[in-house]
């Protein structure tokens, strides 16, 4: 792959990474969402970059959330366009995995670990054909992937926090996608957990594949991170983390909210701080 | 009792061996269609469905007889009410997805104008010189009464359909019900499949409404999967013993109700079904009542045992009776109350244990990890050993009390 062309974002002067949209794993056009009048996105454009693990950041309330699931359907749009690897998004779900937020489901629903990792087969096994050994291999290597080998029979509400989000990761590794979508995968997850699931996200990246992460702790971003999106409702820039991971582009996102002595504890980009 | 085995074995004559057949199928049928109900949380939808088949059932029958027919007629009759129980759902459906109004409300709405309406054609039917023998109202409690070979037949073959097509969909429907966001992020259309569950645990209540009647089919969709859930962890086997139970409730409720004079047979199995209920309640293994309790007293125990040591440590009398009964059921101290060797070990243990957590908190700076300390879990459990020797190079020397163990 070639370096992402920067152009400058004339209004604010902020950096923009921009590959050709049909290299994309993620191209999003224009894109608006609102829970009733009001929107929590609003026009938002962003472009994914193949072979790299983005952050989308922002406070809270900031639409990270909300623009994921809408561009996967979960949630309407009310405008904009979603292309997946070039092609409409309804074209492409199977390159597609997504890992939704650890709180969004009923944990004493009556499954067993290895239960959840098979949900991430049934569009491939579809309706009438038989799980066989051969699904349970595969979703067991999952589990072993990320170190839940030991809990396969677990019933999943017996799980620390942790181990339900890496149920999830194991789920989503179980796809065999080329685009794995995570909503805040590192919410109030040990620290063993977090080791355990940027391991297997930066092996997904070192095998080609685009990983894009809800991530709420600006601290590791450039640790774990090659891209960034910054949103408040709005779009406010995405790129590089060297190039828009910046002191400038943080306080347009955050405004007010995030302290300068904050700041300097971060491993900022340089193009553009001030 | 004689004449309920007669009845159990199916010598109690035709009607009641049809009655029982059905019952007994139209109880697997509603488990394991309910099963999928009572896992989306939906579970009340289904009391809208079954009090909106009510105006159908009228309004087949005067259609029918307004076209020269007999009105009794019983799959006219079934369609009429499978319309209706459609439109009712549909507008359970618009309202909770169109209005601010929560689906519980709309149920409510829905359930009770149904209801009204098909009272009020009941009503007009009476009046009617074609339907004074009707017995429409058997619909609402379900009558046995006159049950023929045909309406054993539409029990027997709706019923297979439905568990048929309850196995065929099961994936999808367990996706939606366990995460739906995750399903529509992988494709699936979750309105069309809520839709189809739908229309499953309709089919059910239709073809269940002459047997049972409209306002006790619920109880058949809803208590066998509750049922079945306290004795298994896996949806899929959730499905089978909801129908096995909902099966024998059936059948056995319905041998009952003919082995005796003037026992009402939808009511008798609801009852049935709530036995089976009550005692998984109580009785089962993991997740019932009995088990919780004893669960409770266990971790009581360990609580008080690790008081107790921590008090030995600290060379503090203790008092508290269930205390001192876990310690000396352990040997831990004599009957006198003081520790004896193996007491003074386990309390220097406990102690350091408590000692290491103290630093880890200091100079540990992961929270999720030391967030984990509910003075029971040992530290041995949450960090390495690595980590800890690193702890106990803060806390320097041997432990406070009693050296190493």
């Amino acid at each position: 792959m070639t370096d992402p062309v920067l152009t400058l974002a004339a209004d604010h002067g902020l950096t923009r990474a921009a590959p050709a949209p049909g290299d994309s794993p993620l191209a999003i056009r224009g894109m608006t969402v609102s829970y009733g009048e009001k929107p929590a996105v609003f026009s938002v454009d962003a472009t994914f970059p193949p072979h790299a693990m983005t952050a989308i950041i922002g406070p809270n309330g900031a639409g990270k959330s909300t623009m994921l699931k809408a561009a996967l359907g979960v949630i309407p749009r009310l405008s904009g366009e979603v292309t997946v690897f070039g092609r409409p998004i309804g074209k492409a779900r199977d390159r597609i995995a997504y890992v939704p937020q650890r709180a969004s489901v009923d944990w004493d629903f009556p499954a067993t670990v290895i239960d959840v990792v098979l949900m991430g087969l049934y569009r491939r096994v579809g309706l009438l054909k038989r799980l066989t050994g051969a699904h349970l291999a595969a979703a067991r290597d999952c589990l072993d992937r990320v170190g839940m080998a030991d809990f396969t029979d677990r019933q999943i509400g017996q799980l620390s926090g942790g181990q339900q989000q890496r149920v999830f990761l194991a789920r989503a590794l179980a796809q065999e996608a080329d685009l794995y979508l995570l909503d805040e995968p590192f919410a109030g997850v040990d620290a063993a957990t977090e080791r355990a699931i940027i391991d297997v996200l930066k092996a997904l990246k070192a095998e080609g594949r685009a990983v894009v992460c809800v991530h709420h702790d600006l601290a590791t971003v450039a640790r774990y991170f090659d891209h960034v999106f910054l949103i408040n409702v709005r779009r406010i820039a995405e790129g590089p983390v060297a190039t828009a991971f910046t002191a400038a582009n943080l306080h347009a996102t955050y405004g007010g909210r995030l302290a300068t002595a904050h700041l300097d504890q971060l491993d900022l980009g340089l193009g553009g701080a001030s | 009792m004689s004449s309920l085995l007669d009845a159990l074995l199916l010598g109690a004559g035709y009607n009641a061996a049809l009655v029982g057949i059905g019952a007994g199928l139209l109880g697997f049928a509603a488990g394991a269609a309910g099963t999928f109900l009572f896992l989306r949380k939906r579970a009340l939808v289904s009391d809208a469905v079954a009090h909106a088949t009510l105006p159908g059932v009228g309004l087949a029958f005067i259609a029918m007889v307004a076209l020269g027919g007999d009105g009794r007629n019983l799959v006219g009759l079934l369609a009429g009410s499978a319309l209706s129980a459609w439109a009712g759902l549909l507008l359970v459906e618009w309202i909770t997805r169109r209005t601010r109004l929560s689906e519980d409300a709309a149920i409510g709405a829905v359930l009770s104008v149904f209801f009204g309406a098909g009272v009020v054609l009941l009503t007009v039917i009476q009046t009617m010189s074609a339907g004074r023998q009707a017995g429409l109202e058997g619909f609402l409690l379900g009558s046995t009464a006159g049950m023929l070979f045909q309406d054993a037949v539409v029990i027997a073959v709706g019923g297979t359909l439905a568990v048929l097509a309850t196995w065929v969909l099961r994936r999808p429907m367990t996706l939606v019900a366990f995460d739906a966001d995750y399903a529509a992020a992988c494709g699936y259309d979750v309105r069309r499949i809520d839709l189809a569950m739908m229309a499953l645990v309709m089919a059910v209540t239709v073809i269940g409404l002459k047997l049972v009647g409209l306002i006790l089919i619920v109880a058949m969709l809803i208590i066998p999967p509750v049922t079945a859930r306290f004795w298994t962890e896996r949806s899929g086997r959730v499905i089978w013993i909801a129908g096995a139970l909902g099966g024998t409730a059936g059948y056995v409720g319905a041998a009952i109700s003919a082995s005796a004079p003037a026992m009402p047979t939808g009511p008798i199995i609801v009852l049935g079904a709530a036995a089976l209920f009550l005692l998984s309640l109580f009785l089962a293994p993991a997740r019932g009542v009995a088990a919780a309790l004893l669960r409770r007293r266990r971790f009581q125990r360990r609580v008080h045992r690790r008081q107790g040591l921590l008090a030995l440590a600290r060379s503090e009398r203790v008092h508290d009776p269930l205390t001192l009964k876990v310690l000396r059921a352990e040997g831990l101290i004599r009957p006198d109350g003081v520790a004896t060797d193996a007491g003074r070990a386990q309390a220097a243990r406990v102690a350091r244990d408590e000692r290491r957590w103290d630093v880890a908190r200091e100079i540990h700076q992961d929270a999720g990890l030391t967030g984990r300390y509910d003075g029971l879990t040992p530290i041995e459990q949450v960090f390495t050993p690595d980590e800890i020797a690193a702890f106990d190079r803060v806390i320097g020397g041997p432990s406070p009390v009693g050296g190493p163990v």
